[in-house]
This record gives C-alpha cells, structure tokens and sequence, in this order.
C-alpha cells in the first residue's frame, strides 16, 4: 500500500456569510481505505465532500487530494469523482443511455461491454433500459455509483450512497465499495445508517458543527467510548443476573420487565468487563446465546460526541 | 457480496495528473444528448418538420384565409404565399416560444434535476459548461429552423407555384420569391439569436424557477404588443429585436427596402451579443457549494435586466442619429407614394383580366392623396383611420380621363397597411370582377402595402 495519503487536510475552514460551515478541520484518509464520516445535519458533510471534489476552495488552510494541493475551484485532479446531494442524473435518459451520455463526456468512448459491467456490478442489468424518471431512489444511488464507477476513481467521494437503499442494493453497493477499496482505490463517503459505515469503513471522523471531534480506526472510537449498553441473552436469565451482578465493572440496567424478551438482560459495561463476564457465566453453566450492543459504538460515540458540541 | 470485478484504478497513489478538462466538443455532444432526449425538443423537431406542410395545404385548401396576415389573402392565388404566412406567422408568436422551449431551460433544467455539482465534477470548467449549453441550444434551434422553411415551402408547392404580388404591388416569379424567402430566412436568423440569448439569459438569472423558460415567449410577446400599442418613436421601435422578425417584408417590395431590414439585423445582433455575454459573466461568477442559492435574486436580475435595456436605449439613439428617423416613421406623403405606387403597379393586372388592355405603370401617372381622421387629427402615425383617394389617368380609353378609387387604409406601426377598396364598384369596390372566363378574385379590391420607416418623408 503506498504512503502516499489520498487526502490530507490541515486547519481546513470554510464560511458561507456569517455561517462557519468548516471551522479547522484536520483529515488524513489513506489510500484503498473506506473512510466515513458522520456528523449530524449542517455539521459540514456536504462542505467537506464539495471541497474534496474541487466544487470550492476553502477560505483557510491547505488541502492535499491525491498528492496534489488544491487551491483553486474545479481543480481536483484527475481520477477524483463522487456525487454530493444525489447522483445527479438526468431522468429522460435510460440507464444505460445516462452511462453511455456520461461515458462519452469523459472520453471513455462508453464501450457497451464496459457499461454492462458495471450495471451488473451495481445490479441494475434487468432495467439497464429503463428512463431514469421511474427509478427509486434506491435505484438512483446505485446508477450515481455506476456512473462514477466508469471513471475508474482512485479517489471516490459519496454522500449519502446508502440512501433508500434496499437489502439487495446494499449489498451490491457494499460489495462494490470493497472490491473498490481492494483495488488500492479510496473511497470516502457519509452516511446516517451507523451499521452500515462499522460494516464497510476502517476509519471514522466524526465531525459536529464544522470540527472534527474524532478521527480514527473504529476500534480505538470504541476504547474511547467508554461503557456500552449490551443485550445478554443466555439461557437462563435469573442465574445470569446475578452473575452480572457480582462482576467487577458490570451494571445491570435493564431487566425482564424492560427487556422486549423476558430472557434478555441489558448490561453496561466496558469491554474489559465483559472478557471476565463471559468465562464466569460458563462456568456457572450458563449458556450465552447472544451478546450485542444495544447501541453500537459508532453510534454512542457519535451520540456522545455530537451532543456534547455546543450548538453555533 | 457481488463477486464481479471493478474497474481497476488506473495509476498508482502517487501524485495524481492534474484536473483534466472536458474539450467543449464532447460537452457539447453530452448536451444535446440530453436535449434530445426530452420529449418536448423531439415534438417540437418534428412539429417544426411537418407542421408549416400540413398547414398550407389544409389552410391554401380552405374557403376562408387568414387575410389579417401578410399574404395570406393570396394564399388561393400562389402557394409561395402560404410558405411566406409560414414566416410571418413564426415571426409573431412561434420563434419567441421556440427560444423559450429550447434556450430558455437549458441551464434551469440542470438546477430542478439538482445535476450541477454532477456535471461540474465531470467537466470541471463552467466557460466549458456554458460554451457547450450554448452551442447545444443553437443546434437544436438550427434543426428547428431549416424545417420550418422547407416545410412552409414544400406546402407552398403543392399547393400551387405561381407568382406572387409584392407589397408594392409588384409581381414576383416564382424563382425571385424563392430566392427572397431563403434571403427572409437567413435574416430572422439574427432576432432568433437575440431570443435565444436572452432565454440563455433568463434561464442562468432565475435558476429552478420556470420563469426562466416563460421569459422569452413572454419577452416577445411583450415587445409585440409595446410596439404595435405604445405610441413608440421609430428608433425605439426598431431597437427592439422583435422588430427583425418581420423587417424582412422589406424584400418583397422592388426596390426592396433595405434600411429596416439592415437595421433590425444589426439590432438584434448587438441583444443577441450583449444578453449571451451577461449569461456568461453570471453564470461564471455563480456559488454552486451553497444549495440554498440557485442565482437568482435581485443583484442577478439587476445585473442582468438593466443592461438589456441599456442595449435597447443605445439602440435607439444609435438608430436615430444614423437614420435621422423621427416620429413614427409613417406619414400622409410616405403612405401617398406607397398606395399609389402600388395601385398601378396592380391596376394593369386587373385591366389586363377585364378589358384586355395593356397598360403600364407609367402610363397611368397614378397619384394617391391621403387624410387621417377626417383632417382633424395630426396627419401621421399608424391607424385605420387613413382615407386615400388614388386617381391615375385611363390611357387609351378616353385619353385624357381620369379615374379615382377610395381606399380605408389600415396602417400598422410595422410600416405594413392594409388597403380596402371602398369603390367605385368597378375598379375596387367588389371583391371579385367580371373577366372574360368568369368571376376572378379583384386584385384592388383589398392588398396589403409597406411604407419605409426610415426612407425621409415624402411629400407626395
């Protein structure tokens, strides 16, 4: 893997009026590594993302896309595509006619065997000659992301790509991501849907009101985090509490009557915690058949995080 | 999972090659891609095609014409007239909606899709962007245009290829109109341009809104209606692009009128340069990072508005410093000399029918005395309130005689009038005359005449 960041921000502002959309934001995302970033709404995702795709220039700082400094709009380099507030298509074309059009702008001579392939890779084959205007919203991502699949991205930047996406789209949207990500291709995008960005993403920066309040793997976020809410489910929920219960860092929080299950426990612990819960509860002969966080920790962190940001 | 494979990238993570731009050629094919794909554009293509044909046919075909426009009184008599109602008919209400439909959309429509950001990523260039906009609209324009011509055309051939009275009352082949109409034709080119820019115009100013589209319909329609109404000087009038789409009539009048037509190329020229550089002064300096801003607003309209009418000031002074027209550029002597030289000029085509006599022009001496109200109102301007009294002398008949015919005249601010016989009976009183095959349409019963705006006053 080269050293080479794909982006490399320092000290990153950007104003709109009196509005501080971007207030010193700091972000390093390594090459063929899927990178998240979350934040609540107007938090400076989408101020981000243009800035990232060359649609701006900030007011202050240096940002470094693909090794090249980018002073000036429209001026990201070669091989940085993406989409911000939608994929942007164009709903009198087909699917294929929307690939074709675009494969042309970009010089890719939108070979047919190319643009298959990469409707199959999104999984929209069967309505590749479909107009655009009758494709969900589902649909559209997926055609937002073939589209900027046919650029052969080495940076590829996606707001909201989970978007109306249904159980098969997500797959197809994840599998393609990741094989993406394999290749040594970057991949930065946002997302509300916190399962989904510990399920594709490495590395998460958490941005609230225009600054970054963490940046980082996903596993140092749930060291930092601090105690989670667990589901403990064994098999015999009486015996478990009382386990839970004499076990060092554990606290019972919730019990039959608030569980949605009588058998289910809801405990708060640090994860040292659990690595002695769970032998104590085999040895007293207790099956554990689940043990999941009730919130996930890219969620808490993000709760935790985000709600401690004064609002501006 | 899926288990196909992605485009690999194709360089390493090393520094990348700098923003490559989108050559305008390729944008340019990606919008007209985009333009032909709407269902409207492809209507209104193949409307522009079939439509003029189908036209002329059924209305040429038809017991009553449409003889409140020009030439379409003659429609019956040669099929050139239904193609030549085709561009007048165009040049009052169909090019100002066709700017609209095409012009008027293209960079509004990329603000309700929400695609900016999508096409500024793939071009990275908005003077690239815009050129290629441009260029696409124009195309469409120019696959509109020649199929309104040769529609109207092809019509006016089936229907009947025979010669047609000018406005002067002179007769044209059928190869001189042939040759006037495509001449007609390249000239309307010029205010279709200014429209087209000024939908350009409208369509950056005012964003998602839909008045950008409405804007140029609704311009021409505006400019129509403050000329024709509005007591508006000369060079007023004729600095407004709108005026070019029926200047051409001008050609149809021999020694044509050139000044008017010259002028109102020229004018609409300047609009159509003025309007497409402010588009492309506006839509450069557009934010397209804030999403709440689509460009409109009141520094976009003041930017964009004032200046036309700038132009349109400018114009006019330039106008009437070179022509030294003033007034309303229609007066007692202008319509005298026109209405008589057009009644002789018809006035032995009607002889030639009913008494088989040769005469000529000359011979007749026709002279024409013109009065606007009845003398109580100042004697210029257009109306129908115009009352002419032609009297020509009758050579080889009673040598020496004189005749006389009363005409109501009513004049358009164009410069264009319509002259109704008002008798006697014999010579334009009836709309048909008794010649040796039967009843024939009377030739000075009503036709339609043309003054110069700009030619110096005449006294008759």
């Amino acid at each position: 893997m080269p050293n080479q960041p794909s982006v490399r921000a320092r000290g990153i502002t950007k104003c709109f009026g009196e509005v501080i959309a971007l207030d010193g934001v700091d972000l390093d995302v390594a090459a063929g590594q899927i990178h998240g970033v979350v934040g609540p709404n107007g938090a400076g995702k989408t101020t981000l993302f243009g800035l990232l795709l060359g649609l701006a220039v900030a007011d202050g700082g240096t940002l470094e896309v693909l090794g090249r400094p980018v002073r000036r709009s429209l001026a990201a380099p070669d091989g940085v595509t993406g989409f911000v507030d939608g994929p942007g298509l164009y709903p009198a074309l087909t699917a294929r006619g929307n690939l074709a059009a675009l494969a042309g702008l970009r010089g890719r001579g939108g070979r047919t065997t190319d643009i298959d392939e990469i409707l199959a890779q999104v999984g929209l084959t069967d309505v590749a000659d479909d107009k655009v205007r009758g494709f969900s919203l589902g649909m559209r991502q997926r055609l937002g992301l073939a589209a900027a699949l046919l650029t052969r991205p080495r940076l590829l930047v996606l707001d909201e790509p989970a978007n109306g996406l249904d159980p098969a789209g997500k797959k197809h949207v994840h599998g393609v991501l990741t094989q993406l990500a394999a290749d040594g291709a970057t991949v930065v995008l946002s997302s509300h849907r916190m399962d989904d960005l510990e399920e594709l993403c490495s590395e998460v920066t958490i941005l609230a009101t225009g600054r970054v309040v963490f940046s980082g793997p996903l596993g140092k976020l749930a060291e930092e985090t601090g105690e989670l809410d667990y589901r403990l489910l064994t098999s015999d929920v009486g015996a478990a509490r009382r386990v839970a219960a004499g076990t060092d860092g554990i606290q019972v929080v919730g019990d039959a009557a608030t569980a949605v299950h009588h058998e289910v426990l809801v405990i708060r612990a640090r994860t040292a915690a659990l690595d002695e819960l769970v032998p104590r509860l085999v040895h007293e002969r207790i099956a554990v058949r689940e043990l999941t966080p009730v919130v996930s920790a890219l969620e808490s962190a993000f709760l935790a995080l985000t709600e401690q940001e004064p609002s501006r | 999972m899926t288990t196909g494979t992605v485009p690999a990238p194709t360089a390493p993570a090393d520094e990348a090659p700098a923003a490559l731009r989108i050559p305008v050629v390729r944008g340019y094919r990606f919008e007209l891609v985009k333009l032909l794909a709407q269902w409207r554009i492809r209507v209104l293509i193949a409307l522009c095609w079939i439509g003029p044909a189908v036209t002329v046919v059924v209305v040429s075909g038809q017991q009553t014409l449409p003889s409140d426009t020009l030439f379409g009184r003659e429609m019956h008599a040669t099929g050139w007239a239904g193609a030549l109602v085709v561009l007048v008919f165009a040049g009052s209400w169909f090019f100002p909606l066709l700017t609209s439909i095409v012009a008027g959309d293209v960079f509004s429509s990329e603000d309700r899709l929400g695609t900016w950001r999508h096409l500024l990523v793939a071009v990275r260039s908005t003077a690239r962007i815009f050129a290629a906009k441009a260029l696409a609209s124009l195309t469409v324009l120019l696959l509109c245009l020649p199929g309104l011509a040769i529609s109207g055309i092809v019509g006016g051939l089936i229907v009947g290829s025979r010669p047609l009275t000018g406005l002067d009352g002179h007769v044209f082949s059928p190869g001189g109109v042939f040759t006037r109409l495509l001449l007609a034709w390249v000239c309307v080119l010029a205010p279709i341009l200014a429209f087209a820019a000024i939908g350009l115009l409208a369509s950056v100013i005012f964003g998602r809104s839909p008045i950008g589209l409405l804007l140029p319909a609704f311009g021409g329609l505006g400019m129509q209606l403050a000329s024709q109404v509005l007591p508006m000087p000369v060079a007023v009038r004729l600095a407004l692009p709108s005026f070019a789409f029926l200047s051409w009539n001008g050609l149809f009048t021999s020694p044509p009128m050139l000044g008017p037509l010259i002028t109102g190329v020229a004018v609409s020229l300047a609009w159509a340069v003025t309007a497409t550089a402010l588009a492309y002064v506006l839509f450069r300096r557009r934010d397209f990072t804030n999403l709440a801003n689509d460009g409109s607003g009141r520094r976009a309209i003041t930017f964009g508005i004032l200046p036309l009418l700038g132009v349109w000031a400018l114009s006019a002074g330039v106008v009437g410093a070179a022509t030294g027209a003033t007034g309303s550029g229609i007066d007692a002597g202008k319509l005298q000399q026109s209405l008589a030289t057009s009644f002789a000029h018809i006035y032995p085509v009607q002889a030639a029918e009913v008494n088989h006599l040769r005469v000529t022009a000359a011979q007749l001496r026709s002279t024409a005395s013109c009065v606007k109200g009845g003398g109580l109102e100042v004697q210029n301007g257009p109306g129908n309130d115009w009352r002419c009294t032609v009297t020509w002398h009758l050579p080889g008949v009673n040598d020496g005689a004189i005749g006389q015919a009363i005409y109501q005249l009513d004049v358009n601010a164009n410069g264009r009038y319509v002259a109704d016989g008002d008798g006697p009976a014999e010579v334009n009183g009836y709309y048909v005359v008794h010649a040796s095959y039967g009843d024939a349409p009377n030739p000075l019963w009503q036709f339609d005449g043309l003054v110069d705006l700009l030619s110096a006053t005449s006294k008759g």
